[in-house]
């Protein structure tokens, strides 16, 4: 799925809107959560996930080639955690006493 | 941020109504999940992609009490940042060796 893609869905669903007004409102969801994050802020949407900003410490990395030891900066990387809903959508077999199991946190 | 900030947010930038940026928040996440659960992939440029990644069954551990638990195949959502966005959230700055 691409974005063009999900502004037909907002076109066919949403009603209402030209495309070219879809494309704008779906451009802006993208657009504020990049802005959100640029700034370090996490973003967290009920039944889809979250995003998170993590820093991240120097730490000592290797070239896998050589094996030489190089130094790997101070950073700030963004990470995504599914939401418990999201990932029973995606399994939708599992019976409850396998989903509890992994709410205590054997999946993640 | 959370959701309905966003959708707040959303309104403000586009100069739409609260109840029409909503509907297009849930309409942009709710194409999302089926799109996922149809184990299809989503690509959005500048922002990150989503996958499925499909995990087989393996004999995990309850870390409390060690005991052995069968753990059965899954299928989990993993997001790889996009380029523009990774730079974005370092402060703009590019990280060599990547």
């Amino acid at each position: 799925m691409t974005k063009a893609e999900i502004i037909d869905a907002v076109y066919e669903k949403v009603g209402g809107f030209s495309k070219k007004e879809a494309a704008e409102v779906v451009e802006a969801v993208f657009d504020t959560m990049k802005d959100v994050l640029a700034e370090g802020e996490k973003i967290k949407i009920s039944g889809f996930g979250n995003f998170v900003v993590r820093a991240k410490k120097e730490r000592i990395g290797r070239n896998p080639q050589t094996g030489a030891p190089i130094p790997i900066s101070a950073r700030r990387v963004l990470t995504f955690k599914p939401s418990q809903v999201l990932k029973t959508v995606l399994n939708p077999h599992r019976t409850r006493e396998e989903e509890e199991a992994d709410a205590r946190g054997s999946s993640y | 941020m959370t959701k309905s900030e966003l959708i707040d947010a959303v309104a403000q930038r586009t100069k739409i109504t609260k109840s029409r940026a909503e509907q297009v928040v849930n309409c942009v996440f709710n194409s999302m999940t089926a799109a996922l659960e149809n184990g299809e992939g989503i690509e959005i440029r500048g922002f990150g992609s989503f996958t499925v990644r499909h995990y087989k069954s393996y004999h995990g551990r309850n870390p409390r009490t060690g005991k052995p638990v069968p753990v059965p195949e899954k299928r989990l959502p993993f997001f790889k940042v996009g380029k523009e966005l990774k730079e974005l959230v370092n402060g703009g700055v590019s990280e060599p060796g990547e």
